[in-house]
């Protein structure tokens, strides 16, 4: 009974392949170049004219005056080739006392947060090494740094994260989230970033 | 529990039952031949496929035939890939080629054949360095299609089956497969994959960008044909991922949206199945039943997942200062802990094997809220078309162990339960463990078997070898993914245990299908319910007590131990 079955087996394969790995996603490909061609093509952003990024694709940063991404365990940090977690287990001595206990010093010192106030997502790795997104708290714990490096009012800043706070998707799906490079483009376009205590600093 | 995650929970819990029915009444319809909506698009179609292929599509097949096709294609499909994914550098839509730094060595490229063919998509590799656009596309994404649509036939024909009396024919294998493709998964997956690229998911087959960061720095995004993979991959109960990450990747799950759309593809299919159970046997009542038995099993996993993450762990709580700690290592904070959970228990009972978080670094309970539900069988929902098979057996097990303490023969939709019958049963329940279990022990007794642990030794280690072959045996595909499973040893030994899991189950079934269809039926007075709840919560403890008693010393040595040296530290 096998043996009968080869030959159709053989041509239904081929067929069906044609149908579902070329067929169909050309014409997904096609529609959606049509229709969504910002997303199909990755969620772009351009800053003058120049791509900096994708809009879903977290970046590092480092400087002061800019908001800073999760800890990322993707290559040395958001590298968007080789996306994953720290797959630390949860009794794992590494993930509490390396990467979280450094996470949460740097924290301390840069952003002078308190302990016992500090938003999990600021201290843990993502799933995939690129979340675009922090919590709204966290964004709050760096509002102070920021704006010292931008000279401007703490009320300033906390008011340009709000606006680009993003609620519930439809009131109930996801957690409400800020997209850091967005807010970060949204920061150079309102304010310089002269940080009064470097020399020379970034343009 | 929070209340946006409750919310969450119901909402996606309230859309999967709403579907239940419209769902499973257009199956019965398609797999029937009676008339749809969609007649004069996918009856030409249809036509065409039988045509070029040459298949007779009165021609009905017994259970031997349908087993010997599924087998058929299920092997073909899976050296067409091996062939594919060999040579797939010097193939032409591999403008990502500059980024494969990983090489398709014979037993990865097996393991993954194996594995797509099979439907259980384990990945023993990271797609954006590993995959050409090609292999995703005519070999991954139209694997992803073909088994699912293999998996949704044999589902079907179980099924005709039961329903049969005194007839040996379970239908027409290659009848079915098209009709699962062009009715069910192909338009469904149109649509789906529209409203995800909507959502970002990119659909391109353009190189690798090079992007220069705000801070200055290069970035190099890898993106690719997304769309097309991501629907498919979780409408057919397969979940391979684009990405390395899976569906945590931005590019796969952009937004809260998305992931619940994405985790009702994996849901609705399998879960209207016990509605065409029920129209086709002429027993609607039986199929509600063994429906309401998958979403009390469905409300428990996501009760005690999130119980678990949401307290998080007391090295977090330590280190962070914080009363609570919400467990948000290898979470996504779009998703949080409501999106996180939702998707491991949709994932897990719905034998896909996608995920959106790093299950390796839930807490010790809540990452074993997955992995229990793999060793149930995949009951609730189940894989498309298998998930049934499962669910039916637990009951008719249910039925004989009913049966013996009141003295009765057991008989189920007025079909009696023989000793063929329950040897066939016997077979699928045990090969199981059977495979689990020694593989298990093979892999921690032997060197090659514990090189793929990195970082994770003692306990935690111990369960993502477990695990490994729990999902891989379940063709679900999850992994604790801090284990590196590119090794030989590791390739070759899962893929035994995704062969063993797919045509191991799915033939002693079709048999089982003959046998009862070719079964004459009779009405007796004594026999026990089925129609009645108080069955369903028998076939629930059933599950439950089959698999304590055949998991719980191993389980003991993994999440078990390490739940309790964790809060007892």
């Amino acid at each position: 009974m096998m043996r009968k079955q080869v030959r159709p087996a053989i041509v239904m394969t081929l067929l069906l392949c044609i149908i579902t790995g070329f067929i169909y996603p050309g014409v997904v490909t096609g529609l959606a170049q049509l229709v969504f061609s910002r997303q199909a093509n990755g969620s772009l952003v351009e800053v003058n004219g120049r791509v900096v990024g994708s809009a879903l694709i977290g970046q590092t940063f480092m400087q002061p005056y800019y908001f800073h991404s999760r800890p990322s365990a993707a290559g040395s940090g958001y590298d968007a080739t080789a996306s994953g977690g720290t797959n630390k287990g949860p009794t794992d001595r590494k993930l509490a006392d390396t990467l979280v206990a450094q996470a949460i010093d740097s924290a301390v010192k840069i952003d002078h947060v308190t302990k016992g106030q500090i938003p999990g997502d600021m201290v843990t790795s993502s799933a995939s090494g690129l979340d675009p997104h922090i919590s709204p708290e966290n964004a709050h714990q760096q509002v102070p740094r920021v704006a010292t490096s931008r000279r401007v009012t703490v009320e300033v800043i906390q008011a340009l994260v709000d606006a680009h706070t993003e609620t519930r998707q439809f009131g109930f799906f996801g957690e409400p989230r800020v997209n850091v490079l967005l807010l970060n483009i949204a920061l150079d376009s309102a304010f310089s970033r002269i940080d009064p205590t470097r020399k020379g600093s970034a343009k | 529990m929070t209340s946006s995650g409750a919310l969450q929970y119901a909402l996606f819990l309230g859309a999967v039952t709403a579907l239940v029915r419209p769902l499973g009444a257009y199956h019965a319809r398609v797999f029937a031949g009676e008339h749809t909506w969609f007649d004069p698009v996918f009856l030409p179609l249809e036509r065409g496929i039988h045509r070029i292929a040459g298949i007779d599509a009165r021609r009905q097949m017994s259970w031997r035939s349908y087993a010997g096709a599924f087998v058929s294609f299920g092997g073909v499909g899976t050296l067409l890939l091996y062939v594919i994914l060999r040579v797939q550098v010097w193939l032409p839509l591999a403008a990502n080629v500059a980024g494969i730094t990983t090489p398709m060595t014979p037993d990865l490229a097996a393991n993954t054949a194996i594995s797509f063919a099979t439907t259980a998509t384990w990945q023993a590799y990271s797609g954006e360095t590993t995959m050409t656009y090609l292999s995703q596309l005519v070999g991954l994404t139209a694997q992803n299609f073909i088994a699912a649509a293999a998996g949704l036939a044999v589902g079907i024909a179980f099924i005709r089956g039961l329903a049969n009396e005194r007839s040996n024919s379970l239908g027409n294998f290659w009848v079915d497969v098209v009709r699962a493709l062009v009715w069910v998964l192909l338009p469904m997956s149109i649509i789906g994959g529209l409203v995800l690229i909507w959502q970002g998911v990119p659909m391109t087959i353009a190189p690798y960008l090079v992007v220069t960061t705000l801070e200055g720095s290069a970035q190099t995004i890898a993106a690719g044909p997304v769309a097309a993979l991501e629907f498919i991959k979780q409408l057919g109960t397969n979940g391979g991922g684009f990405f390395n990450a899976n569906g945590a990747h931005p590019f796969e799950t952009p937004s809260p949206l998305a992931n619940l759309l994405e985790l009702l593809a994996i849901a609705v299919l399998p879960a209207s199945l016990p509605y065409t159970f029920g129209r086709m046997t002429r027993r609607a009542r039986d199929g509600w039943v063994l429906y309401c038995v998958m979403v009390a099993l469905c409300i428990g996993a996501i009760v005690v997942a999130h119980r678990a993450e949401q307290r998080g762990t007391p090295a977090l709580m330590h280190a962070t200062g914080a009363a609570t700690a919400p467990n948000l290592e290898g979470k996504e904070v779009r998703f949080g802990i409501g999106g996180s959970v939702l998707a491991a228990v949709a994932t897990s009972i719905g034998a896909t094997g996608s995920t959106n978080a790093m299950h390796d670094s839930f807490t010790p309970l809540g990452g074993a809220v997955p992995f229990a539900n793999m060793l149930l069988g995949e009951i609730a929902f189940g894989g498309l078309g298998t998930g049934l098979i499962s669910i039916v057996l637990v009951a008719m097990l249910a039925l004989f162990i009913t049966g013996l303490m009141i003295g009765r023969t057991p008989e189920y939709l007025r079909k009696v339960i023989g000793p063929p019958e329950l040897k066939l049963m016997m077979w699928y329940l045990l090969a199981a463990p059977a495979v689990v279990l020694v593989l298990t022990a093979a892999a921690v007794a032997v060197p090659a078997g514990l090189a793929g642990l990195k970082w994770n030794g003692g306990m935690h280690g111990f369960t993502e070898i477990f695990f490994a072959y729990a999902s891989a045996f379940g063709n679900n595909g999850q992994s604790f993914a801090g284990q590196s499973a590119n090794t030989p040893f590791c390739n070759v030994t899962t893929a035994i245990a995704m062969m063993a899991g797919r045509f191991g189950l799915v033939i002693p079934a079709l048999a089982l299908a003959g046998q009862l269809g070719s079964a004459r039926t009779r009405v007796h007075e004594g026999a026990v319910p089925t129609a009645t709840m108080l069955f369903g919560g028998i076939v629930l403890a059933t599950a439950i007590v089959m698999g304590a008693l055949t998991y719980l010393p191993a389980f003991a040595l993994g999440p078990v131990s390490e739940h309790l040296s964790m809060r007892g530290r």
